[in-house]
């Protein structure tokens, strides 16, 4: 994985609440056995009309929000399946940072594995970021997370939480299942006394 | 897995549901080229890594969350993770189970561990009795009604009272089918004699000391009076109704004898949202939702695709006809329940009702397999989620129990169950 490095970018808008994993990436496309490949099908319903031509009125179609790399949107975004389709189409896109007054549990999970990071912060903070974000591109957010702080175009700076273990991953770009695997001698202990305890499982 | 093998392949199962077709003929092919590409990577590799595997050509085959609890893989006390979120499905058994995502299912498959953060606790209590045509479907959105689809985010449910352990274990499932619906990664029921019988004699089930020895444990598994709830959610099951969906959220939800909701009666966010769900859903506000018209009937998923479900289904449907250009199917969760439908007569009743007998899969419940709704077209479904295009694009699902979608079959429109009983 990549190490998820300071940037600043533009954020697309988007004040709806519950945007689902279904909203994010529609299941036609989840019968790839890729990872890559996705972003062109992100948000895919919205995006393109009947005959398959861009919705001009869809935000990440119009000219100022084409390159977003933030998402600033409303309560539980991510909700819905567990498809993980959903960061990687959000990554592939070209999304880094998803900004929303909450997460739906498996999504928030899924974005650390996949270097995206997903900032949580009250609403009135959203409200601002929104506001900015509006703005197009000639606003941009700065997004720190060596310092958890978001800052405003116009230099108001909100700071967020993240849990340390997950930062120190992403920062440095590691993988999970490798770190695990340093613990295997744990993990064969674990196991032995739990196959003496309950020895039907 | 890069060049990883699988720790614990005995642990592991793998059945091919979501994007199997459920029409005769597909175990020599799958017409859909991703789809077939799909199923024969999981074939190859659930072979190659030597995991206990149920193919399309399998009688047990069936959605993922029937065949696990069916074949007695599931069980109390277990951690049970699988790569869809309606592993909640499990907790029924006092087992924490929670959906995944890929990244995870990797890790689990290698590591046989999780990296995991330590939920909240919420209790939610069904008191007293429910009244006759209301069932754990109506229990289970009626709580997504009241806390919303992110009320349950951060936490496992823990479901009890007198309606709850009034249950069948089939019911419980379907309770804790749709916590994630409510937001939470797992809900579960504590287990109690009703869960023993059930698992007892199932193939993968402890036998004989092994049974013995994990009941001691087992009878364990209950939150003590005085436990520490982070949140505390009282439904009297009296006051519980027979409930349909309305919007595009399966927290919109109220009493079929209700009213479509007009957008202004919401607050915040939920007003554009409940005005995008009217224009999707094409529906006006105030107009009864008895007198909503329907299009198609599905009667099936993980959440009601089990016997009971279909039997409730076909108590309704018996002797009877589904209303003149209806679309109705019927898709057993696993192709035992199949057979055994077949056996009781069941199946029988719904050809003759005029719905199609289809096989084992996870079907319209996702529009992910040949199953699917078209643009406009208006379907009572089982199922457990209410999203823009599930079912297909521009598609319309109303959720409810097994027997109101069975009344709305024959009617033509969402019915009040309890006129038909
Ligand atoms: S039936 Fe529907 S919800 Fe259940 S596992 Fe299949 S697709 Fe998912």
């Amino acid at each position: 994985m990549d190490k998820f490095e300071s940037f600043s970018g533009v954020a697309a808008p988007m004040p709806l609440v519950n945007i689902d994993t279904d909203m994010i990436i529609p299941k036609q496309f989840l019968k790839t056995i890729k990872r890559s490949g996705l972003g062109v099908n992100l948000f895919a319903e919205m995006r393109y009309l009947d005959d398959g031509s861009e919705n001009p009125d869809f935000m990440l179609n119009t000219p100022a929000y084409r390159n977003a790399e933030i998402i600033v949107a409303g309560d539980n975004f991510g909700c819905g399946s567990s498809r993980e389709h959903a960061p990687w189409a959000i990554k592939d896109f070209g999304i880094k940072c998803v900004i929303a007054t909450s997460f739906a549990d498996i999504f928030f999970n899924n974005c650390f594995k996949n270097g995206i990071l997903p900032i949580v912060l009250p609403q009135e903070q959203v409200d601002v970021l929104m506001k900015d974000a509006e703005k197009g591109s000639n606003a941009r957010l700065d997004i720190d997370l060596e310092n958890q702080t978001v800052t405003t175009s116009e230099g108001e700076s909100f700071a967020f939480e993240v849990d340390p273990f997950r930062k120190h991953c992403l920062l440095e770009g590691l993988d999970d299942i490798g770190l695990t695997l340093e613990k295997v001698t744990s993990i064969d202990g674990f196991e032995a006394q739990a196959s003496q305890a309950r020895p039907w499982v | 897995m890069a060049g990883r093998q699988v720790r614990a392949p005995e642990k592991t199962i793998a059945v091919p549901d979501h994007n199997v077709p459920t029409t005769e003929g597909r175990d020599k092919v799958i017409e859909n080229e991703d789809s077939r590409i799909q199923v024969d990577a999981l074939d190859k590799n659930a072979r190659d890594f030597g995991i206990n595997y149920y193919p399309v050509s399998d009688v047990r085959q069936g959605i993922v969350h029937i065949v696990g609890p069916e074949q007695g893989w599931t069980l109390p006390g277990m951690t049970v993770v699988c790569g869809d979120s309606h592993t909640a499905t499990h907790g029924a058994f006092g087992a924490l189970a929670h959906g995944i995502g890929t990244s995870e299912v990797e890790h689990v498959l290698a590591t046989q561990t999780l990296i995991q953060s330590k939920s909240k606790n919420m209790k939610v209590e069904i008191t007293g009795k429910l009244a006759p045509g209301v069932t754990a479907k109506d229990i289970t959105l009626s709580v997504i009604g009241k806390t919303g689809t992110a009320g349950g985010t951060g936490y496992v449910i823990e479901y009890c009272g007198e309606a709850i352990r009034a249950l069948s274990m089939e019911g419980r499932m379907t309770v804790c089918n749709m916590a994630i619906e409510g937001g939470a990664r797992a809900g579960l029921i504590a287990p109690d004699q009703t869960t023993f019988d059930y698992v007892k004699g199932r193939p993968h089930a402890p036998k004989a000391a092994q049974w013995e020895a994990a009941m001691d444990w087992w009878k364990t598994l209950y939150s003590d009076d005085d436990a520490h709830w982070d949140k505390v959610i009282t439904i009297r099951g009296e006051d519980i109704a027979p409930v349909v969906t309305w919007g595009t959220s399966p927290e919109d939800v109220l009493p079929i004898t209700d009213v479509v909701p007009a957008p202004e009666a919401f607050k915040g966010g939920k007003v554009e949202a409940a005005k995008r769900a009217l224009d999707y859903m094409g529906l006006t506000a105030g107009t009864p939702l008895k007198d909503i018209k329907i299009d198609t009937v599905f009667i099936g998923s993980c959440t009601n695709g089990r016997i009971e479900d279909l039997r409730a289904a076909a108590a309704i449907l018996k002797g009877k006809k589904i209303k003149d250009g209806m679309r109705a199917m019927v898709v057993p969760g696993s192709g035992l329940v199949r057979a055994q439908a077949e056996e009781e007569g069941l199946a029988d009743i719904f050809k003759e009702a005029g719905f199609e007998w289809r096989l084992a899969g996870c079907s319209m419940c996702l529009a992910m397999n040949p199953d699917q709704l078209s643009p406009g077209e208006r379907c009572a479904a089982t199922s457990n989620r209410n999203f823009e295009g599930r079912q297909g694009k521009g598609g319309r699902t109303h959720l409810m129990s097994p027997a109101m979608a069975a009344a709305a079959a024959i009617t033509g429109h969402l019915t009040d169950v309890r006129e038909m009983m």
